[in-house]
């Protein structure tokens, strides 16, 4: 019985290894705004990606690079994959990548009323990223293809503190 | 000196429309120019082709983004329900094929006769339809009056995800108030949807 026990629990402790941090699963908008309203201090990167989306997986190695470089940046990659497929799809993703930036999911199924909230010049394609440092935001409807370019766009945060 | 000018004017200028997808493209209200593009079956189709058309639904999608092969059902049901009462859709595949090889011109043909798209297809060779129009992802939708004025830019319905939950059907509600004479509304919709495919 004990080795059982003891074998499922070293199962369920090495498949939550595996799968590295906890996916924050938000069900609404409302519930994932606190996301885009951290008021610590900090710059706050926030990339818009889905596992599906070719150019946004290219270029997420971009966005570990500043955030493991900057202290004061803190990245966040918001999946808007579809929530059925986070146990097939997602999940298995991010244990193969094990991303050291935290990874939120955001499930709210009727983006026409949730893009605008993001930035009304957001025309709903990504990637897209939205970096802000308390009230001041920028949002960026493209995709950056080195570190120096995410750089480029965190540096105006850096200099207004 | 002057080339130097306009270099930096050029590049300024080159930053601000990669910076601002916005910019540029149609307005609800604007009148779309005409274009002709080659269909699956390897002949132009031109908006002025379609003689009796009461309105055009501009459908900018590919075969490659999830997004855009969750909608192709859809998309097909509102050719069918539609181009008899003279709203044909229309779909143009704006991704450039060296990028994103799965959006050639040959795939193109596969997919369409795998889904049975009775509805032209066109490959917008060049990549010059889709910015005239502003279109910025797949899907996205342009639905024009008869004279081609742009009444309605968007997502075809609410729900992506599921066909079965959707509560607005955007694109419907568009044909049904051009039917009807009057303005869409909303005439203006988001969706997510997966970046139009260009060289870096």
């Amino acid at each position: 019985m004990r080795i059982i026990f003891t074998t499922v629990f070293g199962l369920l402790l090495s498949a939550s290894l595996l799968t590295g941090q906890e996916l924050k699963v938000y069900d609404t908008f409302d519930e994932f705004e606190e996301v885009l309203k951290k008021d610590d201090g900090k710059i706050h990167v926030v990339n818009f990606w889905a596992t599906w989306c070719a150019p946004c997986v290219k270029e997420i190695p971009f966005f570990e690079e500043l955030g493991a470089k900057y202290d004061n940046v803190e990245v966040t990659l918001v999946s808007i994959d579809f929530k059925n497929t986070i146990d097939r799809r997602v999940k298995p993703f991010l244990a193969k990548k094990n991303f050291a930036s935290q990874v939120v999911l955001l499930g709210d199924p009727k983006p026409n009323d949730w893009i605008d909230r993001v930035d009304p010049s957001w025309s709903g394609a990504i990637p897209a990223t939205y970096v802000y440092r308390g009230d001041t935001a920028q949002f960026y409807e493209q995709e950056f293809h080195s570190l120096a370019e995410l750089e480029a766009i965190i540096h105006p945060f850096i200099k207004s503190k | 000196m002057k080339s130097l000018f306009t270099a930096v004017f050029m590049c300024l200028m080159g930053l601000a429309i990669a910076n601002n997808p916005t910019s540029g493209g149609y307005q609800v209200g604007d009148v779309a120019t005409d274009f002709s593009l080659k269909n699956i079956d390897g002949k132009f189709v031109s908006l002025s082709d379609f003689k009796d058309a009461k309105g055009y639904i501009v459908v900018f999608t590919c075969n490659t983004c999830p997004y855009a092969v969750m909608y192709e059902d859809r998309i097909k049901a509102l050719h069918d329900k539609y181009a008899d009462q003279g709203y044909p859709v229309i779909a143009i595949n704006p991704n450039d094929p060296e990028v994103k090889e799965g959006d050639s011109w040959d795939a193109m043909k596969v997919r369409a006769k795998e889904k049975g798209f009775d509805f032209p297809y066109l490959f917008d060779a060049g990549q010059m339809v889709f910015p005239q129009y502003g279109a910025t992802k797949t899907p996205h939708v342009y639905v024009l009056d008869s004279d081609k004025v742009v009444k309605y830019i968007g997502a075809i319905d609410d729900n992506p995800q599921d066909a079965t939950a959707v509560g607005d059907k955007y694109v419907e509600a568009a044909v049904e108030s051009l039917k009807m004479g009057k303005s869409p509304d909303p005439s203006l919709t988001k969706a997510i949807g997966c970046s139009i495919k260009v060289k870096a």
